[in-house]
């Protein structure tokens, strides 16, 4: 392989268009839905192993901090969730084009702004 | 030229069917879950346990843990090999990515043995 060609990774010298930052978050969501596994496991775990775990839990899921660490991770997982789903549709054939990819990038981000507040509206 | 030896299944294609495969099951597990927790705002203990002792969930949900597994592992590979590489951070960028895959592979064996014991063992 030829190392001396040019190559331009200066990506502050590059205009992100919507499909390309939809493309960066669902890698982002899911690096943070990687670490947040271990969150979700302890709380799972204590949550169903006797009755005082379960109600150390729903004390825990009452202080505003963790309210909002779990906010984080329902909305990172709703945003991973619905990038995936576009993936899918892609895989079926549509939304293949240029066009077609733009909107499918709005599509999600609006849906997640909606199922994020939602979310964070039922959380609190 | 990197060698595909980290990758799940040594071919693009399988990966891309399993991580298909793996993202369909946790999209359904966490929307069952998310809509029985909405349903079920002021639920006890014994109701929780028992959503999560059914059969079909029992089943489920071990297919979503081991689909964590496997799902973070595509996804990780795809991440480390783009941006932890000779090219992107230099000469140690092998031996760097080396040990991130490591320490991420601990880490999903260890989240799956764990999610095992909690959905499966009780």
């Amino acid at each position: 392989m030829n190392d001396t060609r040019p190559v331009n990774l200066d990506l502050s010298t590059i205009k992100l268009p919507i499909t390309a930052i939809t493309s960066i978050l669902t890698r982002i969501s899911g690096v943070i839905n990687f670490v947040s596994v271990g969150i979700m496991l302890y709380l799972l775990d204590m949550s169903l192993s006797s009755p005082q775990g379960f109600a150390e839990v729903k004390s825990l899921l009452d202080g505003p901090l963790v309210k909002l660490v779990v906010w984080g991770i329902v909305s990172v997982s709703i945003y991973h969730g619905l990038a995936g789903l576009k993936h899918l549709v892609g895989d079926f054939g549509y939304g293949e084009t240029l066009e077609g990819g733009v909107l499918g990038s709005r599509i999600i981000i609006v849906l997640s702004v909606v199922l994020i507040a939602l979310a964070g509206m039922w959380i609190w | 030229m990197v060698t595909a030896v980290t990758n799940l299944g040594r071919s693009g294609l399988y990966d891309w069917l399993v991580q298909r495969v793996s993202g369909v099951i946790l999209l359904a597990w966490f929307s069952i879950i998310g809509t029985y927790i909405g349903m079920n705002g002021d639920m006890s203990h014994a109701q929780w346990q028992a959503f999560f002792g059914q059969t079909w969930m029992q089943v489920l949900s071990v297919a979503a843990v081991l689909s964590i597994g496997v799902h973070a592992w595509i996804g990780l590979w795809c991440v480390l090999t783009d941006y932890l590489t000779t090219r992107m951070i230099g000469a140690n960028g092998n031996v760097i990515r080396g040990i991130a895959s490591a320490v991420c592979g601990v880490t999903l064996f260890t989240y799956m043995i764990w999610g095992l014991q909690i959905v499966w063992v009780g």
